[in-house]
């Protein structure tokens, strides 16, 4: 720590060419705040962090295809099974298919195995009690100017209405919030009553989209899971059961490989900056020879001397990086205000920093690698005399 | 005072010039850089202060060898640009191509009103019938109408990169999917039987999927089915697997219901009237859609997606490569100090050394832009990936790295290296010729 103002000194000895490199960190720096921001997302939707208990009863061939109401009454019997409700798929439009957001028909007791969506009390009665009623998330009611009483008019796309309309009326009567802040794209969805959506739609009565299972014990899942599946083995309805988890896990990894594309992009960044970077050490070093050389004359050892370089680097690498993530972290906050949680990048937090540094360090310790072994080994006597 | 008003001043210049230099850079199509260097060419070699700067700008070229750790700087960091812009751009592009070459204008497809997209839509069979029978459809040999009724579901199977469980297009068709799509062809096994449990992989899926080869069986309900051939179409339907639409059918309990009619005009201008008479006939509520329009319409978003993605993340890179090509030029005048001086002291006018300086990291910028364009072209041209549609599938595609990416490419990377040469040039035109001899 003593020597901190010796290495500040030579990191700026010429101020143009330590500026530059800087930015250039920070720009790599940044890249890697936002694009990990994006991979979080992606990870995160994978995990649903308060939903360790929950299963997820699909059909076996896809999940798009729906599984009679009846197993309602048999997956409850299942030993260990604590809670039970279903849901469907509406796929409805608001307005213009551009506006995408998440709409499905719920069961009656659905929000009770969903305890981190926060609801009102009396906003959850209504719900129970309107027939049209509809529940959403704050995020998605604030970007359409929705409140308590507007009627949202959705298009069909999948369930015309008995009389051949596509277009279903809701009755907003509740917002709910997720105060989780890793959970915050779930406020981007609509929710509404399934004994409604059952009577009202043209075909496909008496079917659910999926069965959604709260188990008494965690550690029980793939027994329970194994038990669901053995009721409808060998039928023209056979299931497919696992946790929420890795029923999102798989979903996600549909849309693309992110943590490849993200991996191959930093890769081809952090390639480039360490030759950048290497390359303005080397320089620093070459222009010192004869300063480093008066340090060992006065006594500094070896290992000072290499110490000085390396943190000399890393301390270059730091402070364009910390900057840079810095800025990656405003960035990512100002998108997620004006875009809304829709958008997959989750805020840049902790875990993001902790990697971050991990990588200025390493690059730092690689960069300084070999100029700072080079001032180690070299001998006064030759540098003094320029040979 | 004074002393900042021009500092202020030349900054903005600086500014104009840059933003000007970008803007006719990023909007020129070829041939007018052609011309550019046409002239260019024609200035170095006709003029006196051209022939000055190429004799400067030849002794920079050859001191590069010298300088090749920081000149290399430069061009692989131009090169990461380019690379990652050009790769990333090629995704965009091969999803692109893969729907766009799906649709034509002769070629439609009826939904149900309001469905968007296939998996969505459910037409009954007397609705099919009806819909076959309009009179703009074009005849086969047997003078049958060439429209086809097909029913598209999806399984879930699991991938062969990661294991875990993707859909796949199921797409149940008839005979007359031949006539609507003559592209298709089986390059390995053979067709179908109608009737039969038995399906054809697109050479897409097949690259997907774990068990999709031919002679393997998978479960569907319960059921047995075998794969029996794969087959070539160059488009989206690359990605389906095809059966006998009855035989699908009874497996995901449909009964006699399809999800799409598509058919072939007997022209495309007969698209309208063949609209107009399914809109006027009361036992239809359908949607009617060029496959053209339709396809167009899925892959909009996310061409456009990945077209911002791309450019974003490259221009942040470039701001990077741009700082790294400055540290470096700023170097190579510097240790060119004295030379530059002394040339013009002997007579040699600020403005060719600016040129001379330019070209130099011009060319290091050409040069890092190739080789990164070689190299997302070398791993990423026909690349293989998928991504879910808008049939809740797998979408399989092919990277493509066209002429005009790496065109792309090569001028992000002369805009690159003109904004990190011309600084560096000025200071080494504008530096006072005495200080310069001083420079040991």
């Amino acid at each position: 720590m003593k020597y901190l103002h010796l290495v500040w000194a030579a990191l700026f000895r010429r101020k143009t060419r330590t500026v530059f490199t800087l930015l250039s960190v920070l720009a790599a720096f940044l890249l890697f705040g936002l694009l990990d921001s994006v991979r979080s997302a992606f990870a995160a939707a994978g995990q649903s962090v308060a939903g360790v208990d929950r299963l997820v009863t699909v059909s076996k061939i896809s999940f798009i295809v729906s599984l009679p109401k009846s197993l309602y009454g048999r997956i409850q019997l299942v030993p260990g099974v604590r809670q039970l409700t279903y849901a469907n798929w509406f796929g409805g439009i608001y307005q213009d298919p551009k506006n995408f957001f998440a709409n499905e028909a719920i069961a009656g007791n659905f929000l009770d195995l969903y305890p981190e969506w926060q609801l009102p009390d009396d906003e959850r009665k209504a719900f129970r009690n309107t027939r049209t009623g509809a529940i959403v998330g704050r995020s998605l009611a604030d970007k359409y100017h929705w409140k308590l009483g507007d009627k949202i008019p959705l298009q069909a796309t999948i369930f015309p209405q008995k009389g051949g309309s596509n277009t279903w009326t809701f009755d907003i009567v509740g917002i709910y919030r997720v105060t989780n802040p890793k959970l915050k794209a779930q406020e981007e969805a609509l929710f509404f009553n399934w004994d409604y959506f059952d009577e009202a739609r043209q075909f496909g009565t008496g079917t659910v989209g999926w069965y959604i299972l709260k188990v008494a014990d965690p550690a029980q899942a793939d027994r329970i899971a194994a038990a669901v599946d053995a009721l409808s083995v060998n039928s023209d309805h056979e299931t497919k059961t696992q946790t929420e988890q890795a029923f999102r896990v798989a979903f996600v990894s549909q849309f693309a490989d992110i943590g490849l594309i993200v991996g191959a992009i930093m890769g081809a960044v952090f390639f480039t900056l360490v030759l950048l970077t290497g390359n303005t050490m080397a320089q620093a070093v070459r222009e010192r020879i004869s300063e480093i050389a008066i340090l060992k004359t006065i006594g500094f050892s070896n290992h000072s001397v290499l110490g000085l370089v390396l943190a000399e680097s890393v301390l270059l690498l730091l402070l364009g990086g910390a900057v840079g993530l810095a800025v990656a972290g405003v960035v990512v906050e100002a998108v997620r205000t004006a875009m809304g949680p829709a958008i997959p990048m989750a805020p840049v937090g902790g875990a993001t920093w902790v990697r971050g540094a991990a990588l200025m360090l390493g690059i730092g310790l690689v960069v300084g690698a070999v100029p700072a072994s080079r001032g180690m080994r070299l001998r006064i006597v030759d540098a003094l005399a320029n040979r | 005072m004074r002393h900042w008003l021009v500092k202020i001043g030349n900054a903005a210049a600086a500014a104009v010039i840059i933003i000007a230099a970008l803007g006719i850079l990023a909007l020129s199509p070829w041939w007018l850089l052609i011309l550019l260097l046409a002239g260019l060419a024609a200035w170095l070699a006709g003029t006196r202060p051209g022939r000055q700067a190429w004799s400067v700008a030849r002794v920079g070229v050859a001191t590069i060898p010298q300088r090749l750790p920081s000149s290399s700087v430069v061009v692989f960091g131009i090169a990461g640009v380019v690379g990652v812009l050009v790769a990333l751009l090629a995704m965009g592009a091969g999803f692109e191509a893969t729907l766009k070459q799906s649709g034509s204008d002769d070629t439609v497809i009826v939904m149900r009103g309001g469905a968007q997209t296939e998996l969505n839509s459910v037409l009954d069979h007397d609705t099919a019938v009806v819909i076959s029978q309009a009179q703009q459809i074009k005849k086969n040999d047997h003078g049958d109408p060439i429209a086809s009724a097909e029913l598209v579901v999806v399984a879930s199977l699991p991938k062969k990169s990661n294991g875990l469980d993707a859909n796949v297009e199921i797409r149940g068709v008839g005979d007359r999917a031949w006539d609507v799509r003559p592209n298709v062809r089986i390059i390995d096994g053979r067709r179908f039987t109608p009737g039969l449990r038995e399906l054809i992989v697109g050479k897409g899926a097949r690259g997907q999927f774990a068990s999709l080869d031919v002679g393997s069986t998978l479960k569907l309900n319960g059921q047995l089915w075998t794969v029996v051939g794969v087959f070539d179409s160059g488009d989206t339907n690359n990605s389906d697997v095809w059966g006998d639409s009855d035989i699908v059918a009874s497996t995901y309990r449909r009964g006699s219901s399809t999800t799409s009619v598509t058919v072939r005009l007997t022209d495309a201008a007969a698209f309208d009237a063949f609209k107009a008479a399914l809109a006027s006939d009361p036992r239809l509520k359908v949607d009617v859609k060029t496959t053209r329009a339709y396809y167009n319409e899925q892959s909009e978003n996310l061409t456009r997606l990945i077209r911002i993605l791309g450019t974003t993340v490259a221009a942040i890179m470039a701001v990077g490569a741009m700082f790294g090509a400055l540290n470096t030029m700023y170097a190579a005048v510097a240790a060119r100090a004295r030379e530059i001086a002394t040339l013009r002291a002997i007579g040699f006018r600020g403005g060719p050394v600016v040129v001379a300086v330019l070209l130099e990291t011009m060319l290091l910028a050409v040069l890092g832009g190739a080789l990164g364009a070689f190299v997302a072209w070398a791993l990423f041209d026909n690349y293989t990936a998928s991504t879910l549609g808008s049939n809740f599938s797998q979408v399989v595609f092919a990277f493509h790295v066209s002429p005009a990416l790496l065109w792309n490419g090569l001028k992000w990377a002369l805009a690159i290296g003109f904004v990190g040469g011309l600084f560096p040039a000025i200071r080494a035109a504008r530096q006072p010729v005495t200080v310069g001899l001083r420079e040991l």
